[in-house]
């Protein structure tokens, strides 16, 4: 809402400085997002007449021009090809400033003597035109200021309203508040118009439809159609309308000082003087003004003519067919309540916002229905010849009244931790319009004005309460509960250290976006069908909900790789998303830790570079197992979409898969358009926090001598590592104090088909030095163990 | 031999001891040095065995000259050997000299996400602060994202919210939620007062990413229920933490706004942390950042999840992240936050 001081000030006597004002709407709720002042950086242009039009004497496309401007004549050399003897103009004679600071001077131009200039629309900072000189209205007297001629002297401060604030949309809605904030006289002078004309057609309203219209007026006018006056026209401007004729002016500038939204019908272009309310048909169409056919459903309410024609959308827009326009000698003005929620809804899926559904939908004041519309009467009286041909016909089955709430000052202190009585209560409400009756010294019962339909409860009083004391008179203190206690939960502390662990291993965080296309996840091998989709996405790049991170984080891997950096380390932790089990209705969502090693491993200068492998993810992986303290983590081969079949492994924890680690694929690369290795894995992270962990119990450390044992079998290609080793920690059991794969290889020597793998074995009682002969036995019993449990032999 | 020939022997070889030592470039040429001139087939021995054939008279200026002889001889070598060991050791240190500004090993520590970062600056402030810490789902029913928030269907507040709805359920009642909010009522809804708890969480608006907007961002919500909470308790809370994390010299301010959850609403600001509340072009001008949203639970709200407002009372509060680290760290570009630029992670 974009309101000039000017116009406010018509209902209060507001001081002139700015800067209070501004504050004042802030503190009011009403916040100011610009305050513009177009002709604070203009000094000494006025209106002149030009007299008379000779060529240069030097120059072909410059002209000299004799020009008259109240208190004298001049000549000024002007270029401008618009130029006409009769044209009223600004002219900025010398010392006379223009926008961005510029001070004219008398000066020779190719020769002759230029006494200031005359200014185009840009160089007053009015517009982008400077194709010619401003051509100005001809009722402008010679001499004036231009600023005071054309309103530039004016402050518009453009106000943010809340939604719960219609009242606030309208120019005596925020004069009110600012009235009761600098403790000001509030005047709302009743319209003045002019009795109806005796036997003149009346208008038959039909509103088959209450509930939607709680209220219709409309009354017939002869009108002359014009131009509206030059007033009008710049505060229609100021506040961001564009001026059009004198009775859509009118229409508008009512719509802007009341809140009242109004509609003109040229009754000639009606099939009689009846106007019906009634709802759409599903399928009806209907040609709004703005030149747009529109399908209606039966949650649209139209105002149609006597012949069922339908002329406007309720409240929303008017139709192309009885538009207002050259021609137009009579009209039908409509002057309405309509539901707010039903013009709010039909608003929404029409996808039609206008300045009239903004105010409906939020809730104009029903009473005031026949005052906005007697204000565009009087102003049509006054500036469009208009006469009134017949009573206003005003259906109004219903009327709403104002509520009346109870209102406890013990309940307003308790609320905002003030200390203030009923006076000080009821004086502060009263300005806003809220009748307060005291009922005893405690409480009161506060009538509110129907231009308030926000407050309706007692605690919308305690709003408007504190709004007017101020936030800042509000003493502030901090609340405590002795038995309470705050902290972060085990999970909340375990994800931190989740994050701190891979930080720690090298990998750096990222935010990738939920959404993610089609595309993005079938690349990934996953079946796009399966996943959660979005009914309005705004680009098909998020049209699906992530069904696990890492497709998201091959994407950051890919835009990084593509910046010239290939070499990262990225993890996410997060929210992924499922089709929903069971009977639940929202995706079964689940919390996920992924991680990604790309390009190569950097060794230098001290040791060599490598390409990252599957061992790089396990590694980060372990890093995060071991953090967490889990008890049961195996890795067993197998196969996910979109990793290497022979570089994958599934990731056990206490005996159920949790997740994956592996090798990204070589067509998934592919789709990325990367050429260097990428590894990764992804684990279900609720499912980790949920797993069982080491126990947390103290154990005093040896003090007895340890014997290292290394071990070597040949071991054919089916059998896994991690199985060996299980059954060597089985057989070393409690002797079995430390044991590591420390060499793993294949040769010709060894056969196809096998390996060896190398443990290095430590065994250490916590009781005693162990003699060389009880640790050959248990080297014996480990030896023993693998050949018969894997048909491995001892190498 | 007699005593002359024999000290003048001594001489000799003190003389040459002291030529050879001079000369010397390694411990094993000391050593042999000291072996010829004061080991067993040295002067000292033969001058020493020759004594016994001496005059008596003879024999003290004789053993004189022998001592003499041994300790100069003595403490030249101890001398050369001292020099010797320590240039050798001064040479081992030059053959094992490395250079250490080159640096360590690539093996870089990772870096958390800057909103991580944030997200767990703030929760610290305000666990100090007493509070706890809820999560909920992302995607969220429209009872818990809008109507238990008081926000009924066709309320004009829903359109300030570009809601992205799921593919589930009824039309337009599963959807990716646009605010913290609906954690407030599952918290409710779980457990009985008192509540001081905080719900960090990611969001979604139907927005592009650009410099401005993202469809997925990040926002802190607090909540606090209790018997004889006030605005004034809100207002403090938000004061407290808003100097715990930009500084003590910051002020938090607040102007009444609206939003259908809470009665009384406002908008809170804090003076703006580059011009310190003179005006500057991050700050329009106005001397104030503008954070978030927050007020009083609205009745309605208690309502819905079955706490009597006669008895509790309450307030929430809401803010993003993003906007946090933007204005803390300079960041000019949301999409800085999801591009995951390995360049921008590592500068935080």
């Amino acid at each position: 809402m974009r309101a000039p001081l000017s116009w406010l000030k018509e209902f209060t006597p507001l001081p002139d400085d700015v800067g209070a004002i501004t504050d004042a709407l802030n503190q009011l709720g009403l916040e100011v997002e610009a305050v513009e002042e177009p002709g604070r950086e203009i000094k000494g242009v006025v209106i002149a007449r030009v007299l008379g039009l000779h060529p240069h004497p030097d120059a072909d496309k410059l002209r000299l021009v004799d020009i008259e401007f109240g208190v004298g004549e001049t000549q000024v050399v002007c270029g401008a090809p618009n130029v006409v003897v009769g044209m009223v103009v600004a002219y900025a004679g010398s010392g006379a400033t223009l926008p961005g600071g510029f001070t004219l001077e008398p000066r020779k131009i190719r020769g002759v003597l230029s006494d200031g200039m005359l200014c185009s629309s840009r160089e007053l900072g009015l517009g982008e035109d400077h194709d010619g000189i401003l051509d100005l209205s001809q009722e402008f007297e010679s001499g004036t200021d231009i600023c005071e001629a054309m309103g530039l002297d004016d402050v518009v401060f453009d106000v943010s309203i809340t939604p719960n604030r219609p009242d606030a949309m309208s120019i005596i809605g925020i004069a009110r508040d600012l009235a009761a904030h600098f403790e000001l006289e509030f005047t709302l002078p009743a319209p003045v118009t002019g009795a109806a004309g005796a036997g003149g057609q009346g208008v038959t309203v039909e509103v088959l439809d209450a509930q939607r219209c709680p209220r219709f007026t409309a009354r017939r006018l002869s009108v002359t159609l014009g131009a509206s006056p030059d007033w009008m026209q710049r505060r229609l401007s100021l506040a961001g309308m564009r001026p059009i004729s004198n009775v859509v002016d009118i229409t508008n500038y009512v719509l802007l000082e009341r809140g009242q939204p109004l509609h003109a019908f040229d009754a000639s272009r009606l099939a009689s003087s009846t106007l019906r309310v009634r709802l759409a048909a599903d399928g009806e169409t209907v040609t709004t003004l703005d030149g747009v056919s529109r399908a209606l459903t039966s949650a649209d309410l139209l105002v149609c003519s006597g012949d069922d024609s339908p002329q406007s959308i309720a409240g929303i827009m008017g139709c192309a067919a009885a538009e207002v326009g050259e021609g137009t000698t009579e009209i039908i003005l409509e002057a309405a309540y309509f539901d707010p929620m039903g013009i709010s809804k039909s608003s929404k899926r029409l996808g039609l916002r206008s300045e009239s559904s903004a105010r409906f939908e939020r809730g104009i004041d029903p009473n005031a229905v026949i005052a906005g519309s007697d204000r565009a009467v009087e102003l049509l009286e006054a500036f469009a010849n208009a006469r009134v041909h017949s009573e206003t016909t005003d259906q109004y089955l219903e009327p709403i009244t104002s509520p009346e709430i109870l209102l406890r000052s013990a309940r307003v202190n308790a609320v905002l931790g003030t200390a203030l009585s009923l006076d000080q209560i009821s004086a502060l409400l009263v300005p806003l319009g809220i009748a307060c009756i005291s009922q005893g010294s405690e409480n009161t019962m506060a009538t509110v004005p129907t231009f308030r339909p926000d407050i309706t409860r007692e605690i919308d009083l305690i709003e408007e309460t504190a709004r007017r004391l101020g936030l800042d008179a509000i003493p502030r203190t901090l609340p405590s509960n002795p038995d309470h206690v705050g902290g972060f939960s085990r999970p909340q502390q375990e994800r931190r250290l989740v994050a701190d662990a891979l930080v720690g291993a090298g990998l750096s965080e990222a935010y990738t976006l939920s959404l993610l296309s089609e595309k993005a996840l079938e690349s990934f091998g996953y079946d796009a069908s399966t996943s959660v989709s979005l009914t309005n996405p705004l680009r098909a790049e998020e049209s699906l909900l992530r069904p696990a991170i890492l497709p998201g984080l091959l994407g950051a891997v890919a835009f990084n790789a593509a910046q010239g950096n290939p070499d990262v380390a990225l993890f996410e932790t997060g929210h992924i998303f499922r089709r929903p089990v069971g009977d639940a209705i929202q995706p079964d969502e689940r919390d996920h830790v992924a991680g990604v090693f790309a390009g190569t491993r950097s060794g230098r200068p001290h040791d060599v570079d490598r390409p990252v492998d599957v061992y790089d993810a396990i590694t980060a992986m372990n890093a995060l197992t071991d953090a967490l303290r889990l008890s049961d983590v195996r890795l067993v081969a197998g196969e996910v979409d979109g990793l290497h079949a022979g570089r994958t492994a599934i990731v056990f924890v206490d005996g159920s898969p949790v997740g994956h680690v592996g090798e990204v694929d070589e067509p998934t690369l592919g789709v990325h358009s990367l050429s260097s290795p990428v590894v990764a894995f992804e684990l279900d992270l609720g499912a980790l926090l949920r797993a069982a962990r080491l126990e947390r119990r103290y154990s005093a450390p040896s003090r007895f001598p340890a014997s290292g044992v290394d071990l070597a079998f040949v071991v054919a290609d089916g059998i896994a590592g991690a199985d060996v080793l299980a059954t060597l920690k089985a057989a070393g059991a409690d002797l079995l104090e430390e044991i590591r794969v420390f060499d793993v290889f294949r040769s010709e020597a060894l056969g196809v088909g096998v390996r060896s793998i190398a443990f290095s074995l430590r065994f250490r009682s916590s009781e005693k030095t162990l003699t060389d002969t009880e640790v050959g036995e248990a080297r014996a019993r480990c030896i023993e163990a693998v050949l018969a449990a894997h048909g491995a032999e001892l190498r | 031999m007699n005593l002359a020939e024999a000290i003048s022997s001594l001489e000799a070889a003190s003389v040459a001891a002291r030529e050879l030592l001079a000369a010397v470039t390694n411990l094993a040429a000391v050593e042999e040095i000291e072996r010829d001139f004061l080991g067993k087939r040295s002067v000292l021995v033969s001058v020493n065995e020759a004594i016994k054939d001496f005059a008596p008279e003879d024999r003290p200026a004789a053993g004189k000259a022998i001592g003499a002889y041994r300790s100069e001889v003595g403490a030249l070598i101890e001398a050369a050997r001292d020099g010797m060991s320590a240039g050798e050791a001064a040479a081992r240190i030059e053959r094992e000299r490395l250079d250490l500004t080159i640096g360590g090993r690539p093996q870089e520590r990772g870096h958390l996400h800057l909103i991580t970062q944030v997200q767990r600056e703030l929760e610290d402030v305000f666990v100090g602060l007493g509070f706890q810490i809820a999560e909920g789902p992302e995607v969220e029913t429209d009872w818990y994202n809008f109507e238990a928030l008081n926000f009924p269907p066709g309320h004009p507040a829903r359109a300030m919210q570009d809601t992205l709805y799921v593919d589930l359920g009824e039309q337009e009642q599963v959807l990716l939620r646009t605010h913290t909010s609906p954690v407030q009522v599952r918290v409710m809804e779980s457990r009985k007062p008192p509540i001081y708890t905080i719900m960090p969480g990611r969001v979604y608006r139907r927005d592009t990413l650009d410099a401005r907007h993202s469809p997925v961002f990040h926002q802190i919500e607090g909540l606090v229920v209790d018997e004889g909470i006030t605005l004034g308790d809100l207002f403090g809370t938000i004061d407290a933490f808003t100097r715990s994390y930009f500084g003590s010299s910051i002020k938090a301010r607040f102007l009444p706004s609206y939003f259908p959850f809470t009665e009384p609403s406002a908008e809170f600001s804090v003076t703006c942390i580059f011009c310190e509340g003179s005006g500057c072009t991050v700050c329009s001008r106005t001397g104030w950042i503008e954070l978030g949203g927050c007020g009083m639970v609205d009745p309605n709200v208690f309502k819905s999840v079955g706490y009597d407002p006669e008895t509790v009372s309450g307030f929430a509060f809401g803010f993003g992240l993003e906007r946090m680290a933007q204005i803390r760290f300079g960041v000019d570009h949301v999409k800085a936050f999801f591009d995951d630029d390995i360049r921008f992670l590592k500068q935080f």
